[in-house]
């Protein structure tokens, strides 16, 4: 009796676990059926390909509503208003920056200023090599004569940081303050956050002018998110003891925020700073598709034309101004005050603002008498472009290079990436569709699995759907390739304390690069071509890829490994069966980084020259079709959306279930 | 100790759940922690009455979770309570509105913290003029002040040292400093000493001694720790699942525990040492010659009850008798029969 009932229990419990599995597997087999009918040729065209006239006419709908809003609504009117507050901010940073002829028409400031300042800064943040990073950054710059094109990107910067930092802030606070608010902003932010950032840019042209204005606004507004989900972390993090303290020091609400929460949320509230920079950065180089002047334009314009020395300089200048911005604002992240000996006099107090001035009136005084100091022109620059593209072009030259890189390109492109894209081409729209249903079913659950659904069938109604299963290819295909050189590297790297540390270093530097830079080796050595787009999404993904495999391997706990060793396993044993295991969900989700880096640069790499999404949604910038633009940037966002949903759930199933902590 | 009660709490709730007042409402007489566990909530504070004279010093004790940081957060209002009133020198603090509240902070109570909650960005004497600061005092005068505190509490010298430059000790100092700068009536500490290692303990255990002396504050003091308590209490409440066992002497929570959770409580305490002759006085005795003073312990008077041969033992305090002891109830308590 007690037997049956059991046995019963059994079955119920193994009918439940069962059942998505089972339902994921007869998906597939009907999308395999499917699939088998178009080969042969029964399908009907009609269940191949949504036909034309059943698209429903999303585009011009949203056109509508975007025009009812711009012109009835008037907020054209409303933002080309604010545009004139922004205007002159960015006017005054101009003129400073680069001597724009605008009010307060006292720039441009000599270079030797501004690198001595920033040198003064790093030493304050992290001592002499920071100074050095800083002050180098810019005599770089300034050296190969890109410093007016390095200040115009910096002027927009300046200001679009702090204004992502203010908006952020605030909006943080409110999520925190109301749950109601939060809720409301979850989905918008996870939406906004794997939005290409082409849709970022044509809004902003259309409601703020073409120039810096609509890039600094499209860049604030791409910098938010993360400043808001630190903030609100940081909030709820304070201890709740030090809020008490503050409440019986008889603080009002107003005096709370301002002298508890927010001090003592520091930490996580720099670290958005340091975020909202990089981002800053990353987004204000690539607003040089809306034509906006600076590093990106130039790099644009010098790899339209294929020179490629003056573009690895350039790239340099990109990197080098990341890694130095990324430095300080993590220095200034763990920075803690320090007290001064009683008796100090008041300027040791205050020797850093004092340097700081001091260098930065020396410098102005020199620029008045010594030209080069002032600003170096484009005969007086050290730029070797010349001869680096001679040196690039011998290189590939070298016939081991040349075929390796034409042994690639040939064999990799035609036997594989030409015929799987084919073959995913060839899949019937129902059948794809069931397909990611079934995977995220079984990897996640039913909510995830409808969600999915949904998110492709919208893709396949918008009537892009060949565009974004090609999209979607490059993403596959770039991250497969990714995890066959990422996971073995990690693997090897998280064996030695000494290699991990180095090849984490090596992978933090390498996502503070603004991603355009990632291009530069792909054309560099395989020309404008489908490889040389896989191979820059492959470069970009493996960083995550290689970072979280690295750290999954060196989370495990050492009691594990030990009692792997001691229960006699190889070290092939204890990979695969213990480690491996372990850093699973951690590895998922460097996977699913690798993934949304990958449809990003997808997006990025349509500059080359590619038949996807990205390619049509460069073209909308061209003019006004802020319709098409968004339909295609929901697109990307549609299916990056679903890996990150699926991906992030079955990680966390599988922390918990392994009892590991987040 | 005549005059009304500092704080009076009565018939005190405070539930933790969905909606605790509604549930309160409708919840039937007499239900257990666990029943209302049961129901989805739990209870914090459980019908606990309590009054704490001016000057006393009342120490709340209980196993972690039993609700006594919950009792004194109710008591300042950082906890709304779900049922009851608490009233502080006569007002009910429940019906205080916000700016009321936070005037009651500022000039009445003062708390010192388990884990100190210094805030990491301001100096020692930032942190302790920060309730000055909030109260809106000028610079001049909060310095004035937090410098007096700082050097109370023996923090001379390291005014400009942040908290994460001090040790764990000093950093309760700056806490307790911080709790006097406004000059409280009423002293809330929440396990003031159980962070920090024993032998610091004991020492500012000692120091708290001290200030008291000097100050006379009403205190009302947790810990978890029985022998902290009988250091410091005038009275001592015993608190479990939310509710109050027994609130009374030392003396007579160990000679007459209330309950069976009591009774276990103070089973492994060294009872000579807590008893005093004031709690051994029993109506209807009378002795003859040399008096004990009210306050020796028993472990005090160890050598006298040994060599005496009296029945019973008169009491005196400040010299005049109250009363009189018997010597085999005393000697049971010596040797442990009791």
């Amino acid at each position: 009796m007690a037997n049956a009932v059991m046995s019963d229990g059994m079955n119920a419990r193994a009918l439940h676990t069962m059942a998505p599995g089972r339902l994921a597997l007869v998906l597939v087999v009907v999308a395999v059926l499917l699939t088998a009918l178009q080969y042969t040729g029964l399908l009907p065209a009609a269940l191949h390909r949504i036909p034309e006239s059943l698209i429903p006419p999303i585009a011009p709908m949203l056109d509508t509503v975007f025009n009812f809003i711009k012109d009835d609504l008037g907020l054209l009117a409303f933002t080309r208003w604010l545009t004139e507050g922004l205007e002159w901010l960015l006017n005054v940073t101009a003129n400073l920056l680069f001597g724009k002829r605008r009010w307060p028409n006292i720039g441009p400031i000599p270079w030797t200023a501004i690198a001595g300042v920033a040198a003064v800064i790093g030493y304050y943040l992290g001592g002499w090599r920071m100074a050095l990073l800083a002050g180098g950054t810019f005599v770089w710059t300034a050296l190969v004569g890109q410093w007016k094109i390095a200040m115009e990107t910096m002027s927009v910067l300046v200001v679009a940081a702090p204004l992502a930092f203010i908006f952020g802030l605030g909006l943080g606070i409110l999520a925190w303050k109301s749950p109601a608010f939060n809720r409301a902003i979850k989905p918008v932010l996870s939406v906004l956050q794997t939005l290409p950032f082409f849709t970022y840019l044509l809004p902003a042209v259309i409601f703020f002018k073409v120039g810096p204005t609509a890039g600094a606004v499209a860049t604030v507004i791409y910098a938010i998110p993360p400043m808001i989900l630190m903030t609100t972390l940081g909030l709820q993090k304070v201890s709740p003891e030090v809020v008490e303290a503050g409440k019986m020091s008889g603080c009002s609400k107003f005096q709370l925020l301002r002298n508890v929460y927010i001090p003592a949320a520091r930490t996580e509230i720099l670290v958005g700073v340091n975020q909202v920079i990089m981002l800053c950065l990353a987004m204000v180089v690539l607003t040089a598709f809306i034509g906006m002047p600076g590093l990106g334009a130039k790099l644009l314009a010098m790899m339209g034309s294929f020179k490629l020395g003056r573009s690895f300089e350039i790239g340099i200048t990109i990197v080098l101004l990341a890694i130095t911005l990324d430095r300080m604002s993590k220095a200034w992240v763990v920075k803690q005050p320090e007290h001064f000996e009683r008796g100090t006099p008041w300027w040791k107090r205050h020797i850093i603002l004092l340097s700081a001035i001091g260098v930065f009136i020396f410098f102005c005084i020199v620029a008045q008498f010594i030209d080069v100091a002032n600003s170096i022109g484009r005969r007086q620059s050290l730029s070797i472009g010349k001869e680096i593209d001679v040196a690039i072009k011998g290189f590939l030259a070298i016939d081991a290079v040349k075929s390796t890189t034409y042994f690639l390109r040939a064999f990799v492109n035609v036997e594989i990436l030409i015929p799987f894209r084919n073959f995913l081409l060839s899949i019937p729209t129902p059948a794809f569709i069931l397909f990611i249903a079934a995977f995220a079913l079984a990897l996640a659950g039913r909510k995830q699995a409808v969600l999915a659904a949904l998110f492709f069938s919208f893709v396949a109604l918008s009537g892009w759907w060949d565009r974004s299963v090609i999209t979607l290819y490059s993403v596959i295909s770039a991250v497969v390739l990714a995890m066959m050189f990422g996971l073995p590297l990690g693997i090897l790297a998280a064996r030695s304390e000494t290699w991990s540390r180095r090849v984490l270093l090596a992978c933090d530097t390498a996502q503070t690069f603004p991603s355009f830079v990632y291009l530069i080796p792909a054309i560099m050595l395989f020309g404008i071509t489908d490889i040389a787009v896989i191979f820059s999404i492959l470069i970009f993904a493996m960083v995550p890829l290689t970072r979280y495999t690295i750290e999954g391997l060196r989370s495990v706990p050492p009691e594990m490994t030990e009692a792997a060793d001691m229960a006699g396993a190889t070290r092939w044993q204890k990979l695969v069966n213990v480690q491996l295991p372990l850093a699973l969900p951690t590895m998922a989700v460097g996977f699913n980084q690798a993934i949304m880096f990958a449809f990003f640069m997808v997006i990025i790499a349509a500059f080359i020259g590619t038949q996807d999404l990205g390619q049509e949604l460069q073209r909308t910038l061209a003019g006004t079709d802020l319709g098409k633009n968004f339909v295609l940037g929901i697109c990307v966002s549609l299916m990056a959306l679903t890996f990150d949903l699926v991906i992030m759930k079955w990680a966390n199933d599988r922390k918990g279930k392994l009892g590991l902590a987040d | 100790m005549t005059d009304a009660p500092v704080i009076a709490a009565r018939n005190v709730w405070k539930l933790f759940g969905p909606n605790p007042v509604s549930y309160l409402k409708s919840m039937p007489e007499g239900r257990d922690y666990e029943a209302i566990r049961q129901d989805g909530y739990i209870a914090g504070v459980k019908d606990v009455s309590i009054e704490v004279a001016r000057g006393e010093m009342l120490v709340i004790m209980g196993l972690s979770g039993s609700g006594k940081s919950t009792l004194v957060r109710c008591f300042s209002r950082l906890h709304d309570i779900t049922g009851g009133t608490i009233e502080v020198d006569g007002q009910d603090i429940g019906k205080m509105r916000e700016r009321e509240l936070i005037d009651l902070r500022r000039n009445k109570m003062g708390m010192v913290f388990q884990s100190f909650g210094l805030l990491p960005h301001r100096t020692v004497l930032e942190n302790v003029a920060f309730p000055l600061e909030m109260r809106g005092q000028d610079k001049h005068t909060r310095r004035e002040r937090a410098l007096e505190v700082v050097r109370l509490v023996g923090l001379e010298g390291r005014e400009d040292y942040f908290p994460r430059e001090l040790s764990g000790g000093q950093q309760q100092r700056v806490g307790i400093a911080r709790s006097l700068a406004i000059e409280p009536d009423i002293w809330f500490l929440d396990e003031p000493f159980s962070a920090l290692d024993p032998l610091i303990r004991r020492e500012m255990q000692d120091e708290f001694l001290r200030l008291q002396a000097l100050l006379g504050k009403t205190i009302v003091f947790i810990t978890h720790d029985f022998d902290e308590a009988l250091r410091l209490a005038d009275r001592i409440a015993i608190m479990k699942d939310g509710a109050v066992e027994q609130c009374d002497t030392p003396d007579r929570i160990v000679l007459n525990p209330a309950t069976e959770y009591v009774r276990k409580f103070t089973e492994d305490i060294d009872k000579a040492r807590v008893v005093h002759a004031s709690g051994l006085i029993r109506a209807g005795l009378s002795g003859d010659g040399e008096p004990v003073d009210a306050s020796a312990s028993v472990q005090d008077m160890a050598r006298l009850l040994v060599s005496d041969r009296r029945s019973a033992i008169p009491v005196a305090r400040d010299g005049a008798v109250i009363g009189a002891l018997s010597r085999d109830e005393a000697l049971d308590i010596l040797v442990g029969a009791a």
